[in-house]
């Protein structure tokens, strides 16, 4: 079937070369010039979401969309020449393509990213004012732009899986970009190892895909996944594509912080706030869950104990990592455990089934939680890096702008109604109970009530009650606000794209499925709303003029244990410290005195033996004279006793 | 005639040591402009040879064969295909900045760049020989100014130079002595009149039978296996690379140690598939021994060039393993690795060789924070990390990728044990990263000039080959993969038939 196009998607490939571009110019020549290296990246990224805009139009807006859904537009050049390995199903070329690939959901992606970039990297310019790394901070965001709009637009899964450690290098870059802290330079590290752990799964899933297959290509998968294919049963009665399915899903695990790879989120704060905003919350950290969405199908067709499995890991992400944030008091840590529970939230969608649902929440959580972030950016910026919450107050009063967007991104993700996080955590909850799910209901809603709760505690501590003396608090310049009012208008309207007859749902499905209306269940999202109040009122009563944590007074224990983090981080210190440096040292003992130690032994016997032969060669005359009358008497000796055996050699000495 | 522009690349470094004899021993700067001069002639042969070799043609090409011992039936055959172009692209990218990797050598000036020159000659000679005979030859010609330079220009740390010289040539000396033996066998066998190795493989189904074929692969296993650092014949190369100098250390670990693999491919499995299939197997399992073996080992080292050492073990083991999947992805993905593997260690050595220049320490506590000192040697260091982690976007990751499709059709759970190296990879080379280069600015290395000038070359050459090769890594495995096919190994691979593993 002819794929009818827009004029624009044959330059999508543009969106991530501006950003590419940028880095190179910053990179190579205006390094020496901070403001020029900024201005540079702003325009580029600015020019890829004009770009990116133009695209969504042609999806969304000009009748091509609706033969998108199923068959997405697809431009590619050839990459890499492989033997035997098949480009897409044509046959007699080899090898893998390098490529675009659009369809609604990278639409969607592809708005979220360009739209979170250009605003961090605006908001960034006042906030990284002044700093010795100015234009490296612009280069590394721009190259992380390059790299997540590549991971957005990849048509195959080995492109995809480039850029997606290609992202992993830019948060690594910009964890660390204040190297000369070790708290950051450790955070750094470990992020790159925990998602690694996750990558290694995915990449023997890769593998498996193409060795399987012949080719990685998002499209000719789902078809030859089809009908015909023989699913064949390879280990523990795991089915091919369900083994295939369950390595994939480690990828995710590792960059989208489930449970128990996401140790390394939390410690991602060490990096400039901004970084945090666009990188860690909003968007690199949603490329597992967009992972998820783009290979759907691989789940569908394995069996549905992965995808019970999906559900089950996300849920209990949501809630574990929700009740940690209940006991942290850096004001980004809680922002930063409220990810992993959105998270989870978005994983848990994917797991029960409505992939629609969780790219849903993955585009109205990137809008609150941006401005959440570029919110406490403001915050902390003002308060001259102060980030314990105990240590603000009352900022509401000289901070309103920032007061006020916080406020609305509380609103948001406590999904208030009618908030953007209200319609797409509705969403998620509603199709769990629907698709037979009640457990994960529970646990979601449950959870929705926990995020209220700590939200709410967050923003009654930090910006209403008394004010502290010490703190000389200051509205953001504009250039910092700006994006918050943009952020915070989204996180107002941006869930109303479900309504009326939820658009949004229509375009972003899987590949080849029914468009089925939903229409919104009111008596449970009415649920929803009033669990969401009671957490917001339950915290207000709790933590309105408070001076101390009250919950820590009334429960210690537990409120240790979730200050520690149930001390996952402790249990994988003592694990690589033991276990694997420990390894490590015994081989090396191994290596030293066994394997060289068979290697020196050699040499040592051999110049043992060498010395002791070494003694007959004394070069003096004298004693060779000796040698040789001791061994003519030796000789005489063993012929006259042992007479007759020994007589051939009679003929030699001629002695008798 | 046409110009034998292979023999004019084996000989721009000679014609370079030649003129450095001539030279004054205090005129230190000549020498060295000599030396950049004579390798960057190879190198710009070799880089024409590389993009002027026809791929759709295939064999070998740019031809010479000159008759030298008539009864011996020894030829001075050169030729290259696309196995060996790669290795001769790497060995003068390599050996051009070594030079400039040691532009801060003072003592006995002359003499080090004589033997760096013979030194680069020799390994050269070894990918260009078609005549096994003149392959041995060359591969002898390396062994001596090796030893020379590690014992007047090494340095002692755990071991001391001596000791790591001696080992290093001993180990290469008895690995040649089991060739030696291996390749005599095989003359002997095969008709006894000539050692051009495309005849003795026409040659090896009809006359090499095939438990002759297993002993003399068993013997040549021992010799290339120790020289491309196989387990547990490895132990001379961290030891070997921590004593020697720094371009002794990147022509080393970057091509010396891929004559090992390069000899595989072209003897091993060329002239003797019979003893590869029997071997492949003990191979695939020593291979991943090296794998995760030596990295775990690297992760507890506390020496730089023990860790960059253990680690060019380790990445020897993936080469190993895709070789004997005997497979054509899986040989693409091993002379790739090598290629790779060769330019990555070469600017680790070489960074790491700056570092100890200007600080006179190696032990990874005593540094830290050099990033705000040495920006420069820092991206250095992040690149040949990246790369040694096998990050997409740098060359490496296309090698091991090639290799790790290649491998698991053929050894599904060695080669997830293998990939599983790929963390540990990881772990070591970014603690190392985050040790040397950030964490807080130690006022005791503020005097450290960051790297400039001649010593930007090894950063900027090979830093741009590794991206290159990652961005657009068709260059470089086109020509490998027509090597593959077009050199006759992938029949012979064919015959052998070596089936899929079980699960695809």
């Amino acid at each position: 079937m002819l794929i009818e196009m827009h004029a624009s998607f044959q330059w999508a490939w543009l969106i991530p070369a501006m950003p590419l571009l940028s880095f190179l110019i910053i990179g190579f020549i205006t390094k020496k010039w901070p403001q020029l290296s900024s201005t540079i990246s702003i325009v580029c990224i600015l020019t890829s979401f004009v770009l990116a805009v133009w695209i969504d139009f042609g999806i969304f807006f000009s009748g091509v969309g609706a033969s998108l859904v199923d068959h997405p537009f697809q431009a590619t050049v050839h990459w890499l020449t492989f033997s035997g390995v098949h480009i897409g199903l044509t046959p007699n070329t080899f090898g893998l393509d390098f490529g675009t690939l659009i369809d609604p959901i990278t639409g969607v992606m592809l708005f979220v990213v360009t739209l979170v970039a250009s605003l961090v990297q605006i908001y960034s310019v006042g906030y990284m004012h002044g700093d010795k790394g100015y234009a490296r901070y612009f280069a590394y965001q721009s190259l992380f732009a390059m790299s997540m709009l590549g991971l957005v637009l990849a048509s195959n899964l080995l492109e995809l899986f480039l850029f997606w450690e290609l992202v992993g290098l830019c948060s690594y870059l910009l964890i660390g970009f204040w190297y000369f802290k070790v708290s950051a330079r450790e955070a750094a590290k470990k992020a790159f190892i925990t998602t690694r752990v996750g990558d290694f799964g995915l990449l023997i899933a890769i593998l498996f895909l193409f060795n399987k297959f012949g080719t990685l290509n998002f499209v000719d998968l789902a078809k030859l996944m089809g009908p015909g294919f023989q699913n064949a049963i390879v280990f523990g009665g795991m089915s091919y594509l369900t083994l295939t399915a369950f390595l994939l899903f480690s990828g995710p695990i590792g960059k989208s912080g489930q449970f128990p790879l996401h140790v390394w989120l939390p410690d991602a704060m060490e990096g400039p706030t901004p970084v945090s905003a666009l990188i860690h919350a909003a968007t690199m950290v949603v490329a597992g869950v967009y992972l998820l969405a783009r290979t759907y199908f691989l789940f569908q067709h394995a069996s549905p104990a992965v995808l019970e499995f999906v559900g089950s890991l996300g849920t209990f992400t949501a809630l574990f990592a929700a009740t940690i944030a209940i006991a942290q008091n850096d004001i980004k840590r809680i922002l930063a455990y409220s990810t992993l529970s959105q998270l989870g939230y978005m994983v848990m969608a994917m797991g029960v089934g409505t992939m629609t649902a969780g790219m849903f929440h993955l585009m109205t959580h990137a809008f609150f939680k941006a401005l959440l972030f570029l919110g406490a950016g403001s915050v902390i910026h003002a308060l001259h890096e102060k980030q314990d919450i105990w240590d603000m107050g009352g900022l509401w009063k000289k901070m309103r702008i920032t007061g006020t967007t916080f406020a609305i991104a509380v609103l948001a993700i406590s999904g208030i109604f009618p908030f953007a996080g209200f319609w797409s955590k509705d969403e998620i909850l509603g199709t769990a109970l629907k698709n037979g799910h009640p457990v994960i209901y529970a646990v979601g809603l449950f959870t929705a009530f926990l995020t209220a709760f700590y939200m709410t505690r967050l923003f009654v501590i930090a910006f209403m009650g008394p004010e502290k003396k010490e703190n000389h608090p200051h509205e953001s310049p504009w250039m910092m606000t700006l994006p918050l009012i943009i952020l915070g208008t989204l996180s107002v309207v941006g869930g109303w794209v479900a309504i009326p007859a939820h658009g949004f749902a229509y375009y972003v499905r899987p590949w080849g499925s029914v468009y089925e209306p939903d229409p919104m269940n009111w008596t449970l999202a009415g649920i929803s709303v009033v669990v969401g109040l009671a957490g917001m009122v339950s915290a207000y009563g709790i933590y309105n003029g408070k001076e101390s944590d009250p919950l820590a007074a009334a429960f210690p224990r537990v409120h240790t244990v979730l200050k520690n983090k149930y001390y996952v981080d402790e249990f994988y210190a003592w694990i690589i410290k033991n276990i694997v440096d420990g390894i490590g040292k015994v081989l090396y003992w191994f290596d030293i005195y066994v394997v060289d130690g068979i290697v020196n032994g050699l040499a040592f016997l051999a110049r043992f033996l060498g010395n002791w032969f070494r003694k007959a060669q004394t070069g003096q005359l004298q004693v060779y004279a000796i040698v040789f009358f001791f061994a003519v008497v030796a000789l005489f000796l063993i012929i006259t006793i042992g007479d007759g055996q020994l007589a051939a050699l009679t003929q030699l000495g001629g002695v008798r | 005639m046409t110009f034998p522009v292979l023999t004019a690349t084996l000989l721009a470094p000679i014609i370079a040591a030649l003129v450095i004899i001539f030279l004054p021993e205090d005129e230190p700067k000549t020498i060295k402009i000599v030396a950049a001069l004579g390798t960057l002639a190879a190198l710009a042969m070799s880089v024409f040879v590389f993009f002027a070799y026809d791929k759709n043609v295939g064999g070998y090409q740019f031809n010479e064969t000159v008759q030298w011992t008539k009864d011996l039936g020894v030829q001075y055959a050169l030729g290259v295909d696309g196995i060996s172009l790669p290795m001769l692209l790497l060995t003068n990218l390599i050996g051009f900045t070594a030079v400039f990797a040691s532009w801060n050598i003072n003592t006995r000036v002359k003499e080090f760049f004589v033997l760096l020159m013979v030194l680069i000659t020799g390994v050269m000679g070894t990918f260009l020989a078609k005549d096994l005979f003149i392959f041995f030859l060359f591969y002898e010609v390396v062994v001596i100014p090796i030893y020379i330079m590690v014992l007047i220009w090494g340095s002692s740390k755990r071991v001391t130079k001596e000791y790591a010289g001696m080992k290093l040539t001993i180990y290469l000396l008895l690995g040649s002595a089991f060739l030696l033996v291996g390749m005599v066998a095989l003359y002997l066998k095969a008709g006894a009149d000539t050692f051009m190795i495309p005849v003795l493989a026409q040659r090896s189904a009809a006359l090499l039978p095939q438990n002759f074929q297993i002993i003399v692969f068993g013997l040549m296993l021992l010799g290339f296996g120790s020289l491309i650092s196989m387990f547990p014949f490895h132990s001379w190369s961290p030891d070997g690379y921590a004593g020697a100098p720094t371009a002794v250390s990147m022509i080393h670990a970057g091509v010396l140690k891929k004559i090992g693999g390069y000899g595989l491919i072209r003897v091993g499995i060329f002239i003797l598939p019979l003893g590869a299939r029997f071997w492949a197997p003990v191979i695939a399992v020593l291979a991943i021994g090296n794998v995760l073996y030596a990295a775990f080992i690297a992760l507890a080292q506390k020496d730089l060039k023990y860790v960059i050492g253990y680690s060019s073990v380790s990445h020897m083991g993936y080469v190993l393993i895709a070789m004997f999947a005997l497979n054509v992805v899986g040989i693409d993905g091993a002379v790739a690795q090598m290629f790779a593997h060769g330019v990555m260690a070469a600017l680790f050595f070489s960074s790491i060789g700056f570092v100890y220049e200007k600080s006179h320490t190696r032990f990874i506590p005593d540094l830290g924070g050099l990033a705000a000192q040495m920006p420069r040697l820092a991206i250095a260091f992040m690149i040949a990390g990246m790369a040694s982690l096998g990050l997409p976007g740098t060359v490496n990751f296309v090698a091991e990728f090639t290799i790790f499709v290649g491998s698991v059709r053929v050894y599904p759970v060695l080669a997830i044990l293998g990939i599983a190296g790929v963390i540990f990879t990881a772990v070591y080379t970014l603690r190392v990263l985050a040790n040397v280069l950030f964490g807080p600015r130690r006022p005791e290395w503020d005097h450290l000039k960051d790297i400039r000038g001649p010593e930007m070359v090894p950063l900027v050459v090979l830093g741009f080959v590794i991206i290159a090769g990652g961005v657009l890594p068709n260059i470089l495995m086109s020509i490998i993969n027509s090597g593959v096919h077009t050199s006759g190994i992938a029949e012979v691979i064919k015959t052998l038939g070596q089936s899929n593993g079980g699960i695809f």
